[in-house]
């Protein structure tokens, strides 16, 4: 809502020092958003006057046609001479009444006006246009001609009241009554402790028989309507100065007189109003529900079908307006330039129709206008006569007309609507001890009538729809009381305990992650179903199965991912494209796999808890949703330095980081090869833990498959991991017991043993541990070597185990003893061979 | 060794001489002035402590002496052979300074080497301020709460008020979420919603309510995550970000307790004398509601009116927007089965990119979202 601070200043007397800045403080810490202030003239400065034009010189040399004008500007140039002016403009003739800058003068954006040369004439000065003077767009595409009678000579700064300032206010949905002046007019009064002047309070003729046949077959959706008639208007009539400068500033375009009335009653009251050219009515007006299918051109010309919610203004052939939304082109009032013969007599409708219908409505057609806006939010049902009065009276007294006796109203009965509070209320949601008579006052203010002594019984104006409940009534008197006053004290919650073990392993997750080089890259999840193909995953793969948007931002992406790593790579593609080539990320976060089981979630109320049962079925329509956590690496792992060569990022360093984020969950991840898109068929490692007692793969790690890295357009050898977090909490053993610690010497033996290539390392190293036996205290695989010493197709694993008893100093033979039982069975179950022997 | 003589004459036993014990001694001192490093010293050493040295030979002749000569010739000799044994060790500790000193100067390096053989990793800024967050309010008691991403039209929307007709609801621009009869090809008209039922939630209140209907009030939790809108990502929106809410269900519960805990989360945040500023708005899920400011913690209020000194980061307003707060509307209470005539509630919530943007000088929402390393890294592992 655009509120021009002089029009406002009509309802309440504000001091005259009083800037728009300073209303816009006040009514912001009453609750209004006034996000702007607008300094409507800034830098203006005359001489800027009405001019009369006395000759027109067309120029027709240059390449659009020029006007060489002499005007007349009375003793505003001081000679009282024609004034000699060059235009452009062509929307004017001799005889009109214009507006004249003069040299001197300067127009908004710091625009100085001289006397220039141009198109061979010298130009003392220009005549004007809206745009030029800051007016905004007036529709006439040119320069602006004034009504005839304006005198010649006349400082057009006044006469258009181009100096000004406009408070531009978001209005909050509850706030439905500001979307007027009167609304903004109450709330101004109240912040400053001055009088308003209700421009609704208007004598009314009392409703007889005799006005515009009107016929509400819908009471719910329509439970008011006023009809007026208006006769005799003056089709030349044009709306005057003032009428159009306002509509302007409040951001509306003037349009003819009779629709420029409607407009500003509405800007002033607040009520929508809709004026039908009566002859082109064909009997009484009708509201109803319109019919599934039925067709309506509405004003802006688009054709419109209707649905069978859809509340319609009817005559005898059928709609003539989209309820409170937009009117009908079939009844629309002609202009005066019409050539069918302009409108000169009106019914005026000033209704009240459901909110909800309306907003339906407008969503449905996608038409929000300046009625349904006001609709959806509420409109005061008691301001519709008065509204449509003062329409009245202002069609008899700008346009000539008459008004008809007949008074039309139809009005569904309806109680004013209480509240019952306890008069303390208020006190007890702010903190604060306002006292029953604050409390009242402030109540009084907005519009309340309130009864009653400890238990208040409140009346809430017809203005205020939003007033429901004792928290909105606690609200005014907290609003009006100040926000700024409310003290600062602090609630005692029961003591707490902390992070929950799923949220403090996320966190450790990302800690140990980044302690070891990764840097966290958080993605959209959004992704392209495409991307399934690039991965390489088969047909069936249930990752390929997404939950889908309706309405995603780019077609393209219209899935959310089932899986991290589409969107990672992506970020190792973007860094490794704006040149960081050695590249180690990571990112944790929920994926989406659908259940195939979703249910449709019925209908809940909100006037109660839903069941357990109600509460089961709306999360039966949710998708499956873990916490995972990923890594890729791509480039160097360790860089080449003074200290040596580097070392390429490798599958190992993708498993790594698994068993780094494991170890955060005290899980020992058991490793297998595994062949799984989108990873390298034989560098690819299936990662289990033990969950609930049973062993469950947790997820993936190893190197891309190369087919994939080039799909993405990937560094070549791009490896990546990806584990389900939410399963490793679970995997988690719990409160780690304490190791005993023996202080007893260490015996150490080394081992190197022949295996075939295909034996798993893990393998022998759990056999070596088995084998061993209880006194091995670690062991370790220090080096791996393939070559023709050792016979082609198999490898030599170099293992140093160290013994150590708690109870005495091991003997070399019993270190032995358990060393050798160690070989014996990993020969027995792997055939391994002892090298050398 | 030999056995005892009584004839023996200890005068005639020229190796016990005083002046001989005297040389044997002196000659040892100076070989071991004389000698320049460990190793002559170590051949010095033998030379003249060693089992053949002139001083052990002569040590040796003692025991061949008469007794009553025995003891003043041990004496001498025991005498001569503490000075050397001492000179020596004197001798030995200079030379292994001497040693050290140059060994230690041979072995100095250039400590100016980087040593960027692994680059320092990073957790993203939006996950450790988040995190900031949370423990300012689990230090008071809070209990961090967590829910589902896709969530229900009820959950996030009709529980809190915002019913299907609610101007409200169409001014959250919310991803829906198509149904599973395979396609999902219903394209619905805009605004009117999947016919799921279920949503990309576009706020963390969800978590609100199932955190009501979880646990028997009192209910203290602080609810961050990721939501969605279908803002399209420029400088200064993305589509998906993060939100941190409150809600403190309780007895008695005021908005001076709202106004006190959201004073004391930007003074744990900002530092001593920061204060917020509430403005009344609307929201459907509270009532009284109000929009948060809290003060510029760069300028403190001190460039309003003051155009020598701008402040860049609360465009010389003095106050930096937060987010929107208020006390729970009671129509959200009944609907998580919480009593409104016992209990109250206060809530607040606010973005974390914006906060990153004006705590960290951010100035382009895309450094936040693209994952770029160089932006990152420097955020280290905590904020």
């Amino acid at each position: 809502m655009r509120v021009p601070l002089s029009w406002l200043r009509e309802y309440v007397d504000l001091p005259a020092t009083e800037t728009g800045r300073d209303v816009q403080t006040k009514l912001i810490a009453a609750g209004l958003e006034v996000e702007t202030v607008e300094q409507l003239g800034a830098g203006l400065k005359g001489p800027l006057v009405v001019g009369k034009v006395l000759t027109i010189e067309e120029l027709t040399e240059f390449k659009k046609p020029i006007r060489f004008c002499t005007v007349d500007v009375g003793k505003a140039n001081g000679t009282g001479e024609p004034q000699e002016i060059v235009c452009g403009a062509r929307n004017f003739a001799v005889g009109d009444k214009v507006v004249v800058v003069l040299p001197g003068a300067v127009l908004p954006g710091d625009f100085a006006i001289a006397a220039r040369k141009t198109y061979g004439r010298t130009s003392h000065g220009m005549i004007c246009s809206g745009d030029e003077l800051g007016m905004g767009d007036d529709g006439s595409g040119g320069i602006i001609v004034l009504p005839p009678e304006v005198e010649v000579g006349t400082d057009a700064i006044q006469l258009l009241e181009l100096v000004d300032e406009v408070l531009d206010i978001a209005v909050t949905p509850d706030r439905g009554y500001c979307l007027s002046m009167r609304g903004v007019a109450r709330e101004a009064a109240i912040a400053y402790g001055l009088a308003l002047r209700d421009p609704a309070l208007l004598d009314v003729p009392a409703p007889n028989s005799f006005g515009y046949p009107v016929k509400v077959a819908d009471p719910i959706g329509c439970d008011r309507f006023t009809a007026r008639t208006v006769v005799g208007l003056d089709p030349e009539a044009r709306s005057p100065i003032w009428l159009q400068r306002r509509l302007q500033k409040a951001g509306m375009r003037p349009i003819s007189l009779a629709v420029d009335i409607t407009n500003y009653v509405m800007l002033e009251l607040g009520q929508p109003l809709h004026a039908y050219d009566r002859s082109r009515i064909d009997g009484p007006i009708g509201i109803r529900r319109a019919e599934q299918g039925e067709k309506f051109t509405t004003l802006d010309g688009a054709k419109r079908v209707l649905d069978a919610e859809d509340l319609v203004i009817t005559d005898n052939r059928g709609p003539i307006g989209l309820a409170g939304v937009m009117g009908g082109a079939n009844t629309e009032i002609a202009d005066h330039d019409d050539t069918a013969g302009a409108t000169t007599e009106v019914v005026i409708e000033a209704a009240h129709f459901d909110a909800v219908s309306i907003a339906r409505t407008a969503r449905r057609h996608k038409l929000a206008s300046e009625a349904s806006k006001r609709f959806e939010r509420g409109v005061d049902p008691q301001a519709a006569a008065a509204a449509a009065q003062r329409t009245v009276d202002l069609l008899v007294l700008l346009a000539g007309g008459t008004a008809e006796a007949g008074v039309t109203e139809v009005v569904a009965p309806s109680a004013p609507r209480t509240i019952s509070m306890p008069a303390d209320h208020p006190d007890r949601v702010a903190g604060v001890d306002y006292g029953r008579e604050t409390v009242v006052r402030r109540l009084q203010e907005v519009g309340c009538d309130v009864y009653g002594q400890d238990e208040l019984v409140v009346t809430v104006p017809s203005w205020r729809p939003d007033l429901a409940a004792p928290n909105d009534l606690a609200e005014e008197v907290i609003r009006l009381e100040g926000y700024e006053n409310l003290p600062s004290t602090l609630p005692r919650p029961p003591a707490g305990r902390g992070l929950t073990e799923r949220q403090r392993l996320h966190r450790r997750a990302g800690r140990a992650l980044a302690g070891a080089g990764f840097v966290e890259a958080p993605n959209y999840p959004f992704i392209s179903e495409a991307v399934f193909d690039q991965l390489g995953l088969d047909a069936g793969d249930p990752r390929r199965s997404v939950v889908k948007l309706v309405n995603p931002l780019s077609d393209e992406e219209p899935a959310l991912r089932t899986t991290l790593l589409p969107g990672l790579l992506g970020a190792l593609r973007r860094n490794d494209g704006r040149g960081s080539h050695d590249l180690a990320l990571f990112e944790t976060g929920l994926v989406f796999r659908p259940t195939g089981e979703e249910t449709v979630p019925g209908r809940l109320p909100v006037d109660r808890r839903p069941t357990d049962e109600e509460i089961a079925a709306l999360n039966a329509a949710l998708p499956h949703q873990p916490r995972r956590v990923a890594t890729v690496l791509a480039g160097a792992r360790e860089q080449a330095g003074w200290w040596g060569k580097g070392r390429p990022a490798d599958w190992a360093d993708a498993v790594e980081s698994a068993r780094t984020v494991a170890r955060e969950s005290g899980v020992e991840l058991t490793v297998r090869a595994d062949q799984h898109a989108p990873w390298h068929p034989g560098r690819c490692a299936a990662l289990y833990a033990t969950v609930d007692g049973e062993e469950t793969l947790v997820g993936h790690a190893g190197e891309l498959h190369p087919r994939v890295t080039k799909a993405l357009g990937l560094p070549e050898r791009t490896c990546a991991m990806e584990v389900e977090l939410d399963l490793l909490e679970r995997a988690g053993e719990g409160v780690l017991q304490a190791p005993r610690i023996s202080t007893f010497p260490v015996a150490t033996q080394d081992v190197a043993l022949v295996v075939p290539q295909d034996v798993p390392t893990a393998e022998v190293e759990q056999v070596l541990r088995e084998g061993a036996g209880e006194l091995l205290e670690s062991i370790r695989l220090f080096d791996v070597f393939v070559g023709s010493q050792i016979g082609e197709g198999k490898k030599s694993l170099a293992y140093a185990l160290r013994f150590r008893a708690g109870d005495r100093t091991l003997t070399v033979e019993e270190a032995s003893a358990a060393r050798d039982a160690a070989v014996a069975l990993a020969a027995e179950r792997t055939g391994a061979v002892l090298r050398g022997a | 060794m030999s056995a005892p003589n009584k004839s023996y004459d200890p005068v005639e036993v020229e190796a016990l001489k005083p002046a001989e014990i005297e040389r044997m001694r002196d000659e040892a001192l100076a070989a071991f002035a004389a000698a320049g490093d460990l190793e002559a010293l170590a051949h010095a050493k033998v030379a003249h402590t060693g089992g053949t040295s002139p001083l052990s030979l002569a040590n040796r002749e003692i025991g061949a002496l008469p007794p009553q000569a025995k003891a003043e010739a041990g004496k001498r000799v025991g005498q001569a052979r503490g000075v050397v044994s001492k000179a020596l060790a004197a001798r030995q500790a200079e030379l292994e300074a001497e040693r050290d000193a140059r060994v230690l100067v041979e072995e100095a390096v250039d400590v100016t080497l980087p040593h960027d053989r692994v680059p320092a990793g990073a957790r993203h800024p939006l996950t450790t301020l988040s995190e900031r967050i949370e423990d300012v309010f689990t230090a008071m008691g809070y209990e961090v709460a967590e829910g589902p991403e896709v969530e229900t039209e009820w959950l996030n929307f009709d529980a809190l008020n915002i019913a299907a007709d609610h101007p409200a609801r169409g001014e959250h621009d919310t991803f829906f979420v198509a149904g599973t009869d395979g396609g999902g090809g219903t394209t619905q008209a805009e605004g009117s919603g999947g016919s799921s039922g279920v949503v990309l939630r576009t706020h963390t209140s969800p978590v609100q309510i199932r955190s009501m209907l979880d646990r028997e009030p009192p209910v203290y939790v602080i609810c961050p995550g990721r939501v969605y809108r279908t803002d399209d990502l420029d400088a200064t929106h993305t589509p998906v970000f993060h939100q941190v809410e409150l809600l403190a269900v309780d007895e008695g519960l005021t908005m001076a307790d709202l106004k006190g805990t959201l004073d004391h989360m930007v003074q744990a945040l900002f530092g001593e004398g920061m204060k917020t500023r509430l403005r009344p708005n609307f929201f459907p899920f509270t009532e009284p509601s109000a929009e948060m400011d809290m003060v510029c913690y760069v300028c403190r209020g001190e460039s309003v009116g003051n155009p020598d000194r701008p402040c860049r980061t609360c465009s010389s307003e003095g106050w930096i927007e937060l987010g929107g707060c208020g006390m729970v509307n009671p129509k959200v209470l009944v609907a998580c089965g919480v009593d409104p005539e016992k209990y109250s509630g206060f809530a607040f919530g606010f973005g974390i990119e914006r906060m990153l943007m004006f705590r960290h000088n951010v100035e382009d929402m895309r450094d936040m979202v693209e994952g770029d390393v160089r932006f990152t890294r420097p955020f280290g592992m905590e904020i």
